[in-house]
C-alpha cells in the first residue's frame, strides 16, 4: 500500500524495534514530509504522536549504534593485548621447559617455541609415558603460541576502529598497550603527555623518583620506530615528541574519534627535525644521560 | 542587532547577561530557574546569536542539526525550535547526545555520516533551517549535499572550521574556497568570523538557490 521509503512504511506503530532497525537501516533519495504522510496512512493519529514515535524509534536506534560500536571498545582491547602477553610470555616459559626436557631425549633437541612446535607435529607413537607428556607438553604451549598469534592478529584488527589517530601513528599493537598501560583510551586521553612518554617504564621512574638513578627517557614506546631508529643521543628528543603527538592522537580519538591524517604528517616532521644535525629548532636537550635511563619494557 | 528567537533570551548569571534557552541542564552549564546559559564560547551558534548575525530564526522551526556531536548546541536548538534532527556520526558523544534527547521529545539523534544525506532522508523530513557545526574536510561540500532538506525559504546556519580543511592554510583563503563552493547550491546572506569566540571559524548565514 505505500511507495515512499519513509522509516515507517508498513510499519507496526507499537513496534518499537523494527521501527528503530528502520530508522537504522534504511534509506531514501529525498527526504520528503513524512509526519504528514505518516498521518494520512494511519502511523499515527497526529503530528504529535508521529513525533513521539519518531522520538522512540531514533532514540532507540541510536543507543542500539553506539552499543553495537562501543562493543569493540577500549576495554575489550586491553583484555586482548594482556591476554596476547600472557600468552606470549607463557609460551616462552613453556617452551624453555620443553626444550630442558627434550634435551634429555633428543639428540636433535633444540630450544624455543619453534622446537616446541616441531616436537608437537611428531607423528611416532610415544616410546614411554614419560615422553607422551613431554609430546602433550609441547602441544599445549605450540597451541598457546597460535593463541598469541589469533590475539596479535585480534589486535591489530580492532585497535583502529577504537583508537584511529593513536592507531596510525603507533601502530596497533603499541597503541594498545598505551591504552592498556593507562586503563582505557578516556585515562590516555587525559594523561600529560610526559606521563605517556614513560608508561611501562615505572621502576625506573620510580628509581628516579627516589633519587637513585637518571629520568627514564622512555616506556613502552621505546618500540616505535621512531624512538629505537634515532640514534641514541636524540632518543630523548624523538620520544618526547612521540609521547606529544600520540598524546594528541588519542585526545582526538577520545574526545572525537574523527582520523586527522595531518597528526601524522606533523610527527613526521617533527621526527625529521629531531634526527637532523644540530637537533633543529625546539630540540633541546633533554638534560639526561646519553645512556639507556631505564627503559625496562 | 537582529532580535533573538523566541525562546532565547538574555538573562543575568552572576551578574553577567548571557544568553539562555529553558530546558533541562545537559553539560554543567549555570542555571537560574529552568533558564540555562548558552555559552557561545562552546557554541559557534551561540557565537552567532551574540555577535548579532542575522541568522533568520524567529523559534519554533523545524531544524537538521548536522555535526550534532554530544548536544551542547543540539540541546539549546531544541529549546527554542520545533522537531530538531541531530545528526552525528561519532559513537562516543552520541552517548551524551541521547541524555541530551532524553528530556526533550523534539530531538532526535541520528547516528550517521552527514556526509550521506540518502542514509537519513528516510528520517528527515524538509526543514526551515540547517545547522551546521562538522569537524571534518569537505565542510561546503557536506552542506551542499544536504541542500535538498532545505525548504525554498530556509536558512543554512554553517560554522565552517578552517582548521579542519587544512591546518597550514590562512583561514581566509580556506574561507574563500568554502564559499566558493557554496555557491552552487546557495546564496550567502552574512559571513562573520566568529573570534573572540572561537579562532578560525567563520559564521555563514545562507539561502538556497
Amino acid at each position: 500500500m505505500t511507495e515512499h521509503a519513509g522509516w515507517f512504511a508498513g510499519l507496526d506503530p507499537e513496534d518499537t524495534e523494527d521501527g528503530a532497525d528502520r530508522v537504522r537501516d534504511g534509506a531514501a533519495e529525498s527526504p520528503a514530509d513524512w509526519p504528514a504522510l505518516a498521518v494520512d496512512e494511519g502511523f499515527a493519529a497526529d503530528e504529535s504522536e508521529y513525533y513521539g514515535r519518531l522520538h522512540e524509534a531514533t532514540t532507540a536506534a541510536a543507543r542500539a549504534g553506539v552499543h553495537e560500536r562501543e562493543r569493540a571498545d577500549d576495554k575489550q582491547l586491553i583484555h586482548a593485548v594482556r591476554a596476547m602477553d600472557d600468552c606470549e610470555r607463557t609460551a616462552n616459559e613453556l617452551a624453555e621447559r620443553v626444550a630442558e626436557w627434550a634435551g634429555t631425549r633428543f639428540d636433535d633437541a633444540a630450544t624455543g617455541v619453534e622446537y616446541a612446535r616441531e616436537l608437537s607435529a611428531r607423528t611416532e607413537a610415544p616410546a614411554d609415558p614419560s615422553e607422551a607428556r613431554l609430546v602433550a607438553l609441547a602441544e599445549r604451549t605450540a597451541a598457546l603460541a597460535d593463541e598469541a598469534d589469533e590475539l596479535r592478529s585480534y589486535v591489530e584488527e580492532t585497535t583502529p576502529s577504537v583508537a584511529p589517530n593513536l592507531a596510525a601513528m603507533a601502530g596497533p599493537v603499541l597503541a594498545a598497550r598505551l591504552i592498556s598501560l593507562s586503563g582505557g583510551l578516556d585515562s590516555l586521553a587525559k594523561q600529560p603527555s610526559s606521563t605517556v612518554q614513560v608508561l611501562g617504564a615505572e621502576d625506573a621512574l620510580f628509581a628516579h623518583l627516589r633519587g637513585s638513578a637518571p629520568s627514564p627517557k622512555h616506556g613502552v614506546i621505546f618500540t616505535h620506530e621512531y624512538v629505537r631508529g634515532t640514534r641514541p643521543e636524540k632518543r630523548g628528543s624523538a620520544a618526547r615528541a612521540l609521547a606529544g603527538k600520540l598524546t594528541i592522537a588519542a585526545r582526538v580519538d577520545h574526545y572525537s574519534g574523527e582520523r586527522k591524517p595531518d597528526l601524522d604528517a606533523e610527527l613526521d616532521e617533527r621526527i625529521a627535525t629531531v634526527r637532523g644535525n644540530g637537533g633543529g629548532e625546539g630540540a633541546s636537550d633533554d638534560g639526561a644521560a646519553a645512556n639507556d635511563g631505564g627503559d625496562d619494557s | 542587532m537582529s532580535d533573538l528567537p523566541a525562546g532565547v533570551e538574555r538573562r543575568a548569571f552572576e551578574g553577567s547577561e548571557r544568553l539562555a534557552t529553558r530546558g533541562e541542564p545537559h553539560y554543567g552549564e549555570p542555571t537560574d530557574g529552568e533558564w540555562r546559559a548558552w555559552n557561545p564560547d562552546r557554541s559557534k551558534l551561540g557565537a552567532m546569536l551574540e555577535l548579532g548575525m542575522d541568522t533568520g530564526l524567529s523559534g519554533g522551526e523545524t531544524v537538521l542539526y548536522l555535526g550534532a556531536a554530544s548536544g551542547t548546541t543540539a540541546s539549546h536548538v531544541a529549546d527554542f525550535a520545533g522537531p530538531t534532527y541531530g545528526v552525528e556520526f561519532a559513537a562516543r558523544p552520541v552517548r551524551d547526545l541521547l541524555d541530551a534527547a532524553e528530556p526533550r521529545g523534539n530531538l532526535f539523534p541520528l547516528l550517521k555520516d552527514a556526509r550521506k544525506p540518502e542514509t537519513y532522508a528516510h528520517v528527515v523530513e524538509p526543514v526551515d533551517v540547517i545547522v551546521q557545526d562538522v569537524a571534518t574536510r569537505g565542510q561546503a561540500k557536506v552542506a551542499t549535499a544536504n541542500a535538498e532538506f532545505l525548504r525554498e525559504d530556509g536558512r543554512l546556519l554553517l560554522a565552517v572550521k578552517a582548521r579542519s580543511e587544512d591546518v597550514t592554510r590562512d583561514p581566509a583563503d580556506v574561507f574563500e574556497d568554502a564559499l566558493d563552493e557554496l555557491e552552487s547550491a546557495y546564496e550567502v546572506l552574512e559571513t562573520e568570523r566568529l573570534t573572540p569566540y572561537h579562532d578560525d571559524h567563520l559564521g555563514v548565514v545562507a539561502t538556497p538557490r
